[in-house]
């Protein structure tokens, strides 16, 4: 007797449980970024007026986004694997975040470097890291070229390249 | 200090040594006892209960994205939350119509308390907390009801706090106190938002559980008011004679009737949330507030209209005595009810008359409450349900002086 | 058994107290009456407007109406036919109140018997002679001297629009609501969709985004002007005015609201219920997935009753 009063109790609260899932589900879904936040993850930037040793600074998804056309008697930044081909010209486009523990690094043209004041490492001018602490070359955002513009946040087929031969992170 | 032998880890011998979970357990489960003579009504506590969970739970999402700024207030629930947020309208549907059938069950858990006698002979401190809550869900919901930033909210704010003027005594300074400003504004904005998402929902959770500890004693009533002798009762139970027993365990006798009353509630419950919610989600809240414009109709939700038709058939003063009288009358209920006797209005004369009246009564005044006050025909039901309503309150102690109690068991 | 009887009375008082408060009170609320305290009860027509067909027997020539329809890029562009506008909105605005729309699918979204009688007196079709009197002229003047003119503008039109299936609700809305109502929530203004900008690191400021900014505030100060307040953004009127409403008010605005200003915009059926559809849009968007998933969550808790009652049954079972 006692057996089927349990079962039944058992069984409705196995289907509450159900339905405490989906109750789970949809306040999963209410956290989930906005999708006006997703859209804004995209930036366009023009490259066509960059100047030659001059660091341009983007905003993308929040973060930092160093442009730099490396200057071509940088011999050793300019035959870097990592930078973009652009019309001719050789662009460094990464996350201006320094790898060791996120600040950002400024860029002294005259000496084709940036270092970074919170604990003195540098990156030469194609984001190379030069000197510790920094573990890694700066971050390669997603990007897609499109004529002389680059879109940041869309994985074109250069990105995907490059990531495959491990040159983004 | 207690004895703490061989137990595994979080084991239940574990746990009951250290949280007495055990004696929790019988106490508030398995022997808490409950009349065995009762009917579906007696489920309306648990189902507020639920309610409340359920706003909470909304309420925790909607505050997530809501934003307290004048500007920005109606564009982050009307936009935001309605079509970027995932489920967020299903959050704000659930909170609209939560919040306007929480008072429907409050009335029929009230009218309950009236109709069984369940207010006296050591339970007035439960009907007292419970018109506690009354208040608190009133003061909740009118908080609540500002945040929007519709044309309803901003004009509501705007008359009720109005009416802490005083009428003849022109209080304005104290209506500007409240609002922080000379109209409902930011700083109103801000004070309500606080006063809804932490102060109410505080009191009320602490005036939950007083309403709970009021009730272990006296114990819940039952259909025919008598007076159970719960122990011999209980022994009967446990002694496995649960036919004899005039009770039951709320877990997990008491609890099934009352899990399946509340599944009936939300098949109805939902049903409004998704199909039918305009009663609480009322179109001129749609749009945005304007202080240079007044809606052509300002009425409070529906559960206010009632204590608001009061208001109206009298000059400004006279109105506001009589409001503030119906705000506190029923908290005198046990004192004013002069009878001895706890059982269903059904049995009490001439109480049962003044039952069903009361009831009449207050839908009228809520009807009323809601039509145009120009009319003449309208104005004359609602100013003949006012006085009928201080009539029958000023009546009371009369007429139960002289309580002839009929039928039941003897 | 008395539980039934509980219950029903329970329900019984439910039902007074909502009917009497909500159908019952709405009904009383927005009755109209006229001067001896008769209801005047709005007779909707169905967007065929009766008062404003086109005279029996006259057919409209569309090549005469292409000629006529000459004067009317004065004022008007017509895009599909690589007519631009002569002046932008903000020039427009200034010089007639208002920026006049464009004609590319006027002989779609518009009655004929509507636009023929806008052609021979404008302040006519679009019901706003109460605001043109003691010599105040409308800014359009009538295009059509007689019948014949008119209906070969009409014509015209016809033949130039696309077909209704081709023009989608936010089109709908643009041509015929949006030269005086902006949609917020569909990013649209008086003058056009809100542009994607980008912000100026360097400073924190939208420079582009502000110029438009006081572009729509400055044609906004205009057609306030002309129209004596602000046309109310459209975003989320759907939820604010009853279906009811929306169909009366869009066929004559006088029904709903006598000495507005809003023109009554001819709108036949199909434009009617694009422009609807794209209200719904920004202001319920949410609707398609409310009905998708209510059956679900009803179906739900019946089972849950289901199984609680039979839980129910089995506590209680032996007990009486």
């Amino acid at each position: 007797m006692s057996e089927r009063r349990d079962f039944f109790g058992k069984a409705l609260g196995a289907f509450a449980g159900l339905g405490a899932l989906g109750a789970l589900y949809a306040a999963k879904r209410t956290w989930d970024p906005l999708p006006s936040v997703k859209a804004g993850g995209f930036t366009t930037v023009d490259l066509s007026a960059a100047q030659e040793n001059v660091l341009n600074t983007e905003m993308w998804r929040g973060k930092p986004i160093f442009i730099l056309k490396v200057p071509k008697d940088d011999k050793q930044a300019y035959e870097n694997k990592r930078l973009i081909t652009v019309g001719g010209d050789k662009f460094l486009v990464a996350i201006g975040l320094c790898t060791h523990l996120g600040c950002i690094p400024a860029y002294f043209g005259e000496e084709h470097k940036f270092k970074c004041a919170c604990h003195g490492g540098e990156f030469d001018a194609a984001g190379k890291d030069i000197k510790a602490p920094p573990p890694s070359p700066l971050v390669i955002p997603p990007f897609k070229l499109d004529g002389k513009k680059i879109v940041l946040g869309e994985e074109g087929p250069e990105y995907k390249k490059m990531k495959a031969d491990g040159l983004v992170a | 200090m207690a004895h703490f032998d061989n137990a595994f880890p979080f084991s239940e011998k574990w746990l009951d040594q250290r949280l007495a979970i055990n004696t929790l357990k019988r106490v508030l489960s398995t022997e808490y006892w409950i009349p065995k003579n009762i009917n579906f009504l007696w489920a309306m506590g648990m189902i507020l209960a639920a309610t409340f969970g359920l706003l909470l739970i909304s309420g925790i999402f909607l505050l997530m994205y809501y934003i307290p700024d004048t500007s920005k207030a109606f564009d982050a629930v009307n936009y935001t939350i309605m079509s970027e947020v995932g489920y967020g309208w299903l959050w704000r549907h659930i909170h609209g119509v939560g919040a306007s059938v929480v008072f429907l069950i409050i009335y029929i858990h009230m009218f309950t308390g009236i109709y069984y006698g369940s207010y006296k002979k050591g339970r007035e401190l439960i009907w007292l907390s419970g018109m506690l809550l009354f208040v608190s869900f009133s003061a909740e919901a009118f908080s609540g009801y500002m945040l929007p930033w519709g044309q309803m909210s901003y004009w509501a704010g705007m008359v009720i706090t109005n009416l802490f003027s005083m009428g003849s005594l022109e209080l304005n300074g104290i209506v500007e106190w409240i609002r922080g400003d000379y109209v409902p504004g930011q700083a109103f904005l801000g004070r309500f938002f606080m006063l809804h998402v932490l102060l109410m929902p505080l009191l009320i959770m602490a005036l939950i559980v007083l309403h709970f500890g009021t009730l272990r004693i006296p114990h819940v009533n039952n259909q025919d008011g008598e007076e159970i002798d719960f122990e011999e009762a209980a022994a009967l139970w446990k002694a496995g004679r649960r036919k004899e027993s005039k009770v039951i365990p709320f877990n997990p006798v008491f609890l099934s009737k009352d899990v399946f009353v509340m599944g009936v509630y939300f098949i109805l419950f939902f049903y409004l949330v998704f199909y039918h919610f305009e009663f609480a989600m009322d179109p001129v809240n749609f749009d945005p507030a304007d202080p240079l414009k007044t809606p052509a109709h300002i009425y409070p939700e529906w559960y206010f209209l009632w204590s608001y038709e009061i208001l109206r058939p009298f000059s400004k003063d006279v109105g506001l005595i009589w409001f503030g009288f119906a705000q506190v009358i029923f908290m005198l209920l046990p004192f004013l009810d002069r009878s001895p006797y706890v059982a269903p209005a059904n049995r009490r004369r001439p109480f049962r008359c003044w039952f069903w009246l009361l009831l009449i009564d207050m839908v009228t005044l809520t009807i009323m409450g809601k039509l145009p006050p120009t009319d003449p025909t309208y104005a004359m039901i609602g100013k003949i349900a006012a006085y009928t309503f201080i009539i029958l309150w000023f009546a009371l102690p009369f007429i139960t002086m002289k309580e002839k109690l009929v039928g039941g068991k003897k | 058994m008395k539980e039934l009887k509980i219950l029903a009375v329970v329900v019984f008082f439910t039902l007074v107290t909502y009917y009497g408060v909500e159908p019952y009170a709405h009904h009383a609320m927005h009755k109209k009456v006229d001067a001896n305290g008769n209801e005047i009860v709005y007779e909707h027509k169905g967007f065929t407007y009766p008062e404003l067909k086109m005279p029996e027997g006259i057919k409209g020539n569309a090549e005469n109406g292409k000629a006529l329809s000459a004067a009317c890029v004065g004022c008007h562009s017509i895009k599909s036919q690589n007519m631009p506008a002569p002046m932008d909105a903000l020039a427009s605005a200034g010089a007639y109140g208002v920026n006049p729309p464009d004609l590319s699918d006027a002989g779609a979204l518009y009655d004929e018997g509507f636009l023929f009688h806008l052609m021979k007196n404008p302040a006519h079709a679009l019901k706003v002679e109460h605001k043109f009197k003691n010599g105040k002229m409308h800014p359009m003047p009538p295009m059509a001297g007689d019948d014949q003119s008119a209906a070969d503008l009409v014509a015209y039109f016809k033949s130039i629009a696309p077909k209704a299936e081709e023009i989608t609700p936010k089109q709908a809305f643009e041509s015929a609501c949006g030269r005086c109502h902006a949609n917020r929530y569909g990013k649209w203004t008086q003058i056009g969709d809100v542009p994607k900008t980008k912000k100026n690191i360097a400073t924190g400021k939208d420079p582009e985004r502000l110029k438009f900014d006081l572009k729509v505030a400055d044609y906004q100060d205009k057609l306030a002007k002309y129209m004596g307040k602000l046309p109310p953004d459209l975003s989320i009127i759907i939820r604010a005015r009853s279906e009811h409403f929306m169909e009366n008010f869009i066929e004559d605005p006088q029904s709903e609201l006598p000495g507005t200003a809003m023109p009554r915009v001819g709108l036949n059926k199909e434009g009617f219920e694009k422009v609807i559809a794209y209200l719904e849009e920004t202001g319920d968007p949410s609707k398609p997935k409310r009905q998708a998933i209510g059956p679900w969550v009803i179906g739900f808790f019946i089972i849950f009753t289901l199984l609680a009652y039979l839980w129910k049954k089995s506590q209680w079972k032996d007990l009486h």
